[in-house]
């Protein structure tokens, strides 16, 4: 059973759930996981490779991936003309199902599937992105972050990564691919499986986009800086040993920066800095999301973004006690980190 | 500019209540001859004449696309087929997706042929019922049949593409502009073409020398047009107002504001100009349908706010009778 419900959703927004992958990583099985659990939801799915593997569901689209660039002047706004049509589409049978499953290509890009939520009207105000999930091969993922810049982006992009196959692999092997992932990404949560299994509230109902729940869901995010990449907020296999935290790789090119500051920031400062910040580095920031405690100000404000896409708003009161500490996080393609840590820094009221 | 805070005149109260909020969203209303037909999002057609109702079901799955003529509703569904419905309520499946693909995209066009698309491929089938086919470069996203000529225009991904279906191996000319096109419309008298872009604005060619019209402007995007009776405003949804672009000069809107009536508090979801009458009739997002008079702006209330979304408006061949229906199931019909 499963609290994963889009019933709950206050807005009554239909959560979509973005599952990502390189080629034969195991999305289809998760996918045909997912849908076969007694869990009484019902759900659209969104699949591309339509035919490989039958998907047993009532409501399966099957579509082209087409990216379009937006006419806004900013060469990274790119969404999926797809996603657009077929959303609209399934609304007329609103009430037929509880929540969207978008299955991209292996080669898929997720930045415009997310994109689209925030560039879309109609797209936004019916449905919202419930997080991006990406499927991981524990065998061979280290050669496709070599030689496959996709499946890089899938890891960089995934709010949880299911990290598949384990049998396949021996525990040292299994600690490194593990370590690398996390020297992209170490914010998303990892789960390590044997074909999918996946408890399915680990990986639906997430929330991972709405600035509510940024810290609800996410407790490594606010523990998590550049010394710190012993993660407790996984399962940890039999036959996992410690030795001091994983081992830490650094990616050639793809890496995470976190910035904090305990005292506050001047919104005058902060805004114009990561409005800039996005438009000159948008391009290789795939995403960025903090908490920020602004002068004279008792409310928390949170924010995210994709690419040059901004959302932010402020979010609830600082608790009494709660240590007024402003973070962000940006997760990209050679990030200047001394340019965003001086930036940021700059920010202090 | 005539604002709601002063009340308006209602006709609100006349209109006829087909069917309240029954769930099924409405995605269009047709009139064959005097009979109002609602298209629900759903399976069914909702037949709507003063005696009583009848749901018609013509497809097993949901309604994407609707088009009419005096004799025939055609729609495209998510079960992959095109079909007719006539007056009586008899339907005939025109077309049947092998792979259940979506039909995405139908307009009828001058004796009795129809267009549908499904992915990239749009065709038609002629009077005669022979099957044209033409492959877009990247999904249809609206098409529309010249007034004059067998002509038809395909929209799609960074432009139009104008396809003469009866003329087999002619390259077909392509209007360029970037940007997904998603909705086309020709003016009446065939001069002009208008896209609805994916971005909050309207992108138009004159078509004697292919020259570019920008309409912008819009808080969201644009989803419904409607020609007046004379075809000289091109009426618009997408503000919070009614939006009218001169078309009658031999510019079209080039260089020229629209003219805006009907300031709302809600955004123009739908409009439907009068066929016969300097008259448009515009729904809005909180439930509102205004008739407005195109001379003043002077408006006529015809459905009051409730919150539910206009999703379908349409007047009758005669312009006697507006029928509109809601997101939420809500039908009604107000006869003049």
């Amino acid at each position: 059973m499963t609290d994963a419900t889009s019933a709950a959703d206050p807005a009554g927004k239909i959560p979509v759930t973005v599952l990502t992958g390189y080629l034969g990583a195991g999305k289809t099985t998760l996918l045909n996981r997912i849908l076969s659990e007694p869990h009484g939801q019902k759900y659209a799915v969104i699949v591309n490779e339509f035919g490989e593997i039958g998907i047993d569901n009532d409501l399966v689209v099957d579509v082209d991936e087409e990216v379009f660039e937006m006419n806004n002047g900013c060469i990274c706004c790119t969404v999926r003309g797809d996603l657009v049509r077929i959303i609209d589409g399934l609304m007329r049978r609103k009430g037929k199902f509880d929540a969207i499953i978008v299955e991209t290509t292996g080669l898929a890009d997720p930045a415009p599937v997310a994109q689209t939520f925030f560039m879309d009207e109609n797209v936004g105000a019916k449905t919202r992105l419930d997080a991006v999930v990406t499927v991981a091969d524990a065998k061979w993922l280290k050669d496709r972050l070599k030689d496959a810049p996709e499946a890089k982006n899938q890891i960089a992009f995934a709010d949880v990564i299911v990290l598949n196959k384990t049998d396949l692999v021996t525990p040292a092997e299994l600690e490194e691919v593990e370590a690398r992932i996390r020297g992209i990404n170490p914010y998303a949560k990892l789960h390590r499986t044997t074909r999918a299994q996946v408890d399915i509230k680990d990986v639906l109902g997430r929330n991972a986009f709405d600035l509510d729940r940024i810290l609800e869901i996410e407790p490594a995010f606010l523990e998590a800086d550049d010394h710190d990449h012993d993660h407790h907020d996984h399962d940890h296999g039999p036959g996992h040993h410690h030795h001091g935290g994983l081992k830490h790789y650094h990616d050639e090119d793809m890496q995470s920066i976190s910035v904090s500051s305990d005292k506050p920031l001047s919104p005058d400062k902060f805004f114009p800095w990561i409005q800039e910040l996005v438009q000159t580095e948008g391009k290789d920031i795939l995403r960025c999301k903090g908490i920020l405690s602004f002068k004279d100000d008792d409310e928390r404000f949170v924010f995210q973004g994709v690419h040059m896409i901004l959302d932010g708003d402020h979010q609830r009161k600082w608790k009494d006690g709660e240590e007024r500490i402003s973070r962000a996080v940006f997760i990209g393609r050679h990030l200047p980190e001394e340019k965003i840590r001086k930036g940021f820094e700059s920010c202090v009221a | 500019m005539t604002d709601l805070n002063t009340p308006l005149p209602s006709l609100a109260d006349r209109a006829r209540i087909v069917s309240e909020a029954e769930g099924s969203t409405i995605v269009g209303v047709h009139f064959l001859r005097q009979t109002p037909v609602f298209v629900l999002g759903e399976e069914a057609l909702l037949f709507a004449p003063a005696e009583k109702r009848t749901r018609v079901v013509a497809h097993d799955g949901g309604i994407l696309v609707s088009a009419a003529d005096q004799s025939r509703i055609v729609t495209g569904g998510d079960d992959g087929k095109l079909v007719a419905t006539d007056r009586d309520g008899k339907t005939e499946i025109i077309a049947t997706d092998e792979r259940k693909r979506w039909i995405d995209q139908v307009a009828l066009g001058p004796d009795g042929a129809v267009a549908w698309s499904t992915g990239k491929i749009a065709r038609v089938r002629t009077a005669k019922g022979e099957i044209r086919e033409h492959q877009a470069a990247s999904t249809v996203g609206g098409l529309a049949f010249f007034p004059k000529g067998f002509r038809v225009a395909v929209a799609h991904y960074n432009g139009v593409t104008l396809w003469f279906p009866n003329a087999a191996g002619a390259k077909p000319e392509m209007l360029e502009w970037k940007g997904s096109h998603l909705g086309v419309t020709l003016s009446p008298d065939g001069r002009f073409l208008v896209t609805m872009m994916q971005e909050p604005t309207l992108h138009g060619w004159r078509l004697v020398d292919a020259k570019h019209m920008r309409m912008s402007g819009y808080s969201a995007r644009v989803r419904s047009l409607s020609w007046s009776h004379d075809g000289g405003l091109l009426a618009t949804s997408g503000s919070e107002q009614l939006i009218l672009w001169p078309f009658d000069g031999k510019d079209g809107p080039m260089g020229k504001q629209p003219t805006m009536y009907a300031q709302s508090p809600a955004r123009c979801t739908r409009v439907a100009c009068h066929p016969k009458q300097p008259v448009c009739a515009a729904g809005f997002a909180d439930g509102t349908v205004l008739m407005v008079r195109l001379e003043d702006g002077a408006l006529i209330m015809a459905r009051e706010a409730d919150g539910q979304p206009v999703s379908a408006l349409a007047w009758d061949q005669g312009g006697q009778v507006l029928a509109f229906g809601t997101e939420q199931g809500d039908a009604r019909v107000l006869t003049l």
